[in-house]
């Protein structure tokens, strides 16, 4: 079958930079669903975007849907005739649904009965006569933010100012808001013009020469390279931050990159000052010498060519330095000021409008964190450390720099703390506490920040719970999964001898203390609970832990995040020894068993009917004694398998539901016991084995 | 080009894409788009192009003159159109080029900037516009105006007449700038500058702002209550300006704050409300008349 290529061009006013790639992505994924649905084979799909354009062209389309032979099954071969032979009602029924004849009609067998068959053809119709449904293709798009324009009803990333729909040299009519599909594009914006596309294949080379870059790929090289080539010249290191560079490339339509320099004064500002200036407001990238210092120089990528770039630059300059004379005068400004006239600030800062201020936040932080840091049996100096950072974690955020630069918390915190004189161990805390800062931040370096960053997320989700303030699917304005993950990874890294519940209840505590529980505070810890085990629940399935055995693991309370890891991995590595099943179905019997348990008693070894019943608790009372200092969770589930032969011996011989009330009462607590040890290490009667 | 020659080019410019030339009104406000040409006049079906200087009051942002990049009364030049015309952008870029700014010499760029004034119920989407790296424009499509849905869109575009200034001009500080010939920026502010920056951080009489805050805020209901849209408007925006003197004056806590803006929301958006009823019972004047004109071509 013949082939063209189709082109689809969808021409935009300026799209957000961090949206073009998604949306790129978006309209090829489209395309090619809606040439699959419609059986038209085609061979490969390339993608296109600029901020101004979204576009993809197949190559190799088949002229025509694929044609469909098909055998349908009608009645049985009884009823297909009449007594006299001919074609009954149902028969020709069959086929005029089917589109053929009787004549067409042949008998195959199915399940040992005789039924009409007919072998069905449906020709493809011919591509062009169904490409102009890719209108609902380009309008379903949807995107983060939409917007309308003009008198349009039609919501969409930005406005839309053309449209190219091209099945080889046919134009394919499509009418989208007060636009016609046709065949011209249009070119850099101030360095080109319009052209017109006469071929599909011509796409990329047709913008090319006016000036822009289609494939991000190519446009992304070629900033790529104008880097590199500085660094050559000039013996720079230009360190290339990927987001920075999509979000660059996805601002621009034909790439240049050039440099500029700003007053060596300014490098006195801290790095993160600089660099904050540079990437997040003007997006520049910062350069640096081969020692790794800053260098009073940015690099910046313009939308144009390589005319007048002095100009750029000189401009560029002038911005910076505005930016850069504004941090330094809030530097110096900041630095008149002390820690105590900060905190009084923060008295009249509400954090939330049910929660209280910033400072009221501050002071159920220090408390909790004086709970872990006994709890974590610290040194009284480091206590003091401790209650240090937490009392002025948050002073920087009345600073100006803060102020006009959010992003800085905490990492202004630690620079004028050292400067107003505050230990290391304080001035590093405020700023670790914000850590893990994202999913692949790492955790606290130190300790103390490490506490103080767990106490202050924990008040932060506790906090929230209390007054009814729970993330629900995409809904989670504070962040709350982002800080218990935080927390979760915490505990799992530095191996705190802690349980996660017990900081819960000291964090829910404080809430009662100061009268901010809104809810059943039962309530609250089961949510708090089911909230943190789904946080659990995805660190370990990232570990590489099995399903079951996280559930396993995660039937009773989480406890001590470590040693919950440790289990994890005893339990993947012990499944694969011979005997595994074994053991688990004698200890899932026991907890299956002990589920009839309701009213438990003090297990009474004169109750005892026979030797293994005695046999069993004897075995029981030693695995206990030596389970409680195991010393490491490969022993724990060593020392409960060992269980296994005097359970399968007692069940052998001992009906648990014994009739009487007092056996029966007996034996269950027997059992309940046991079931509590074993559960206590995981849900073993949740392991699935084959 | 001096600052004068700016405003008359743009003026111009505008002028000549269908917009009334319209004066400041005559109100304090922090930004051009709470003048009622545009906020007003963004509700409801019918079309609207106007352009206009808005001297910008913003009480916190005063420096006693002694800032080169901060300001307490800044200028804007402000165009509305709606419905937004289909080659807005091509408009807009032509009046770079009629202030002496060529493109191709430069590097400019559409950077995505949503826009939202929680106090006046109002959000949009658009751009800033950069200019070699500054932002020298806010544009912006309208999508809600005092809690209304607008339909059509109007776009607003808006210049920073200063900063733009600073950089036909060269000038590192914005006292410096040359208003028109032998005039300079200095000339014509500092002192107001000077004054009103003593005035909103020393001397205010806080008593007597939290009064007239509530007087206004009374003032405007009963306005509205009569149906009287833009005397009621003129007090919500004595009330906003207000508002920013207390807030520059740190008058008002975080907790009030959050209080205070949602007076001014609640009044916006039933200013808004009752201008919609009052152009409807009037039958949408300016949409029948250009009906009738299209009507009458055809």
């Amino acid at each position: 079958m013949a082939k063209h290529d189709l082109l689809v061009e969808i021409g935009l006013e300026e799209m957000p930079a961090r949206f073009v790639t998604s949306s790129m992505n978006q309209l090829s994924k489209k395309m090619e669903k809606w040439l699959n649905e419609k059986a038209i084979e085609f061979d490969h799909i390339n993608m296109f975007s600029t901020p101004r354009r979204l576009a993809v062209l197949v190559k190799g389309v088949a002229e025509a849907q694929k044609d469909i032979h098909e055998e349908a099954k009608g009645p049985a071969k009884k009823i297909a005739r009449d007594e006299s032979g001919n074609w009954s009602k149902a028969a020709i029924g069959f086929t005029r649904g089917q589109g053929v004849s009787v004549d067409d009609i042949y008998f195959k067998e199915v399940g040992g009965v005789e039924y009409v068959h007919v072998n069905k053809f449906i020709k493809g119709q011919p591509s062009i006569s169904l490409l102009p449904e890719l209108k609902e293709m380009i309008t379903s798009m949807s995107f983060p933010k939409n917007m309308r324009w003009a008198d349009q009803d039609l919501r969409y990333i930005r406005p839309i100012k053309w449209i190219i729909a091209l099945f080889g040299n046919k134009i394919i009519p499509l009418g989208i808001t007060h636009v016609t599909s046709g065949n011209e594009t249009r070119g850099h914006r101030f360095l080109g013009g319009p052209a017109a596309i006469e071929a599909p294949e011509q796409y990329e080379a047709a913008l090319s020469k006016q000036f822009v870059v289609a494939d991000p790929v190519k446009r992304k090289n070629m900033i790529l390279d104008g880097i590199k080539k500085l660094e050559d010249e000039q013996g720079w290191d230009i360190p290339v931050d990927e987001d920075l560079l999509e979000e660059v490339n996805n601002l621009v339509e034909y790439p240049t990159v050039l440099f500029g320099g700003f007053e060596k004064e300014f490098l006195e500002l801290p790095q993160e000052v600089l660099i904050t200036s540079m990437k997040e407001h003007q997006r520049y990238f910062p350069v640096k010498n081969q020692n790794g210092e800053l260098l009073p120089f940015f690099v910046t990528v313009r939308n144009g060519d390589s005319r007048h770039l002095e100009i750029v630059s000189k401009g560029n300059e002038k911005v910076l330095r505005a930016r850069l004379s504004d941090a330094s005068f809030f530097y110096k400004e900041d630095q008149k000021k002390d820690i105590d006239s900060a905190l009084k600030k923060l008295e009249t800062i509400v954090y939330h409008e049910e929660i209280g201020t910033l400072s009221e936040k501050m002071a159920r932080v220090r408390k909790l964190t004086a709970q872990l840091s006994s709890a974590l049996q610290l040194s009284e100096n480091a206590k003091k450390l401790a209650d240090r950072a937490a009392e002025i974690a948050k002073f920087d955020l009345v600073s100006h720099m803060v102020y006009e630069f959010p992003e800085l918390q905490g990492y202004m915190g630690e620079k004028y703390a050292k400067l107003l004189g505050e230990p290391q161990e304080v001035a590093a805390a405020i700023n670790e506490h914000y850590m893990p800062r994202h999913a692949i931040d790492s955790v606290p370096p130190s300790l103390t920040g490490a506490i103080l960053s767990v106490a202050e997320k924990m008040d932060t989700i506790v906090t929230f719970f209390s007054i009814g303030i729970i993330p629900t699917g995409s809904q989670d304005p504070y962040a709350l999964r982002r800080q218990a993950s935080g927390i979760v990874q915490i505990l799992s890294e530095k191996k705190w001898e802690l349980s996660l519940e017990k900081i819960m209840k000291a964090s829910l505590g404080e809430m009662e203390a100061k009268g901010i529980m809104k809810r059943d505070r039962n309530e609250t810890l089961h949510d708090l609970e089911q909230f943190f085990k789904a946080r659990v629940k995805h660190l370990l399935n990232e570990q590489g832990i099995r399903y079951d055995l996280i559930d396993a693991l995660l039937e009773n309370e989480i406890g001590n995040i470590a040693i919950l890891s440790e289990r994890a991995s005893v339990l993947e590595v012990k499944k694969q020894e011979a005997g595994f099943k074994e053991n688990l179905e004698a200890l899932s019997r026991v907890i299956n068993i002990a589920v009839k348990c309701e009213n438990k008693v003090e297990v009474s070894p004169a109750l005892f009917e026979n030797k293994f019943e005695a046999k069993l608790y004897e075995k029981y009372q030693a695995v206990y004694a030596d389970y409680q200092s195991a010393g490491s969770e490969t022993r724990a589930f060593e020392l409960l398998v060992s269980l296994k032969a005097e359970i399968e011996d007692y069940f052998e011989h001992t009906m648990v539901m014994a009739d009487d009330d007092k056996l029966r009462k007996n034996r269950l607590s027997l059992m309940k016991d046991i079931s509590d040890l074993i559960s206590g290490f995981a849900a073993m009667n949740k392991i699935i084995v084959s | 080009m001096n600052i004068q020659n700016m405003i008359l080019t743009l003026q111009k410019h505008w002028s000549g894409h269908g917009c009334i030339l319209m004066n400041a009104y005559d109100t304090e406000k922090g930004a051009g788009t709470m003048s009622p040409y545009t906020f007003l006049r963004a509700i409801g079906p019918e079309p609207w192009s106007v352009a206009y200087v808005e001297p910008s009051r913003r009480p916190a942002d005063g420096r006693y003159g002694e800032n080169p990049n901060r300001l307490y009364q800044h200028h804007q030049f402000q165009v509305i159109m709606k419905p937004s015309p289909d080659n807005i952008q091509e408009i807009y870029l032509d009046s770079l080029r009629a202030l002496g700014i060529d493109p191709l010499e430069h590097d400019i760029r559409f950077v995505e900037d949503n826009w939202e004034n929680p106090s006046l119920g109002c959000a949009g989407l658009g751009w800033e516009v950069w200019l070699d790296g500054m932002e020298i424009t806010q544009f912006t499509y309208f999508q809600q105006v005092g809690g209304l849905e607008c339909k059509p869109v109007s776009v607003e575009i808006t210049y920073g007449i200063e900063r733009l200034a600073s950089y036909i001009q060269e000038k590192e500080n914005v006292f410096d700038l040359e208003w028109t010939d032998g005039f300079t920026v200095r000339d014509i502010f500092m002192q107001p500058e000077y004054e009103h920056s003593k005035y909103t951080f020393e001397t205010s009489d806080l008593d007597m702002l939290f009064q007239l805050f509530t007087m206004y805020e009374k003032e405007a209901h009963r306005q509205m209550e009569e149906g009287l849209v833009h005397p009621a408007y003129d007090y919500v925006l004595k009330c906003s300006h207000t508002f920013n003197l207390l807030d520059a004056k740190g008058a008002i806590s975080v907790t009030e704050r959050t209080g205070y803006i949602a007076r001014c929301r609640n009044l916006a958006r039933k200013v808004a409300k009752t201008f919609y009823e009052e152009r409807e019972k009037l039958g949408f004047p300016i949409l029948k008349q250009k009906e009738e004109r299209i009507n009458g071509q055809a």
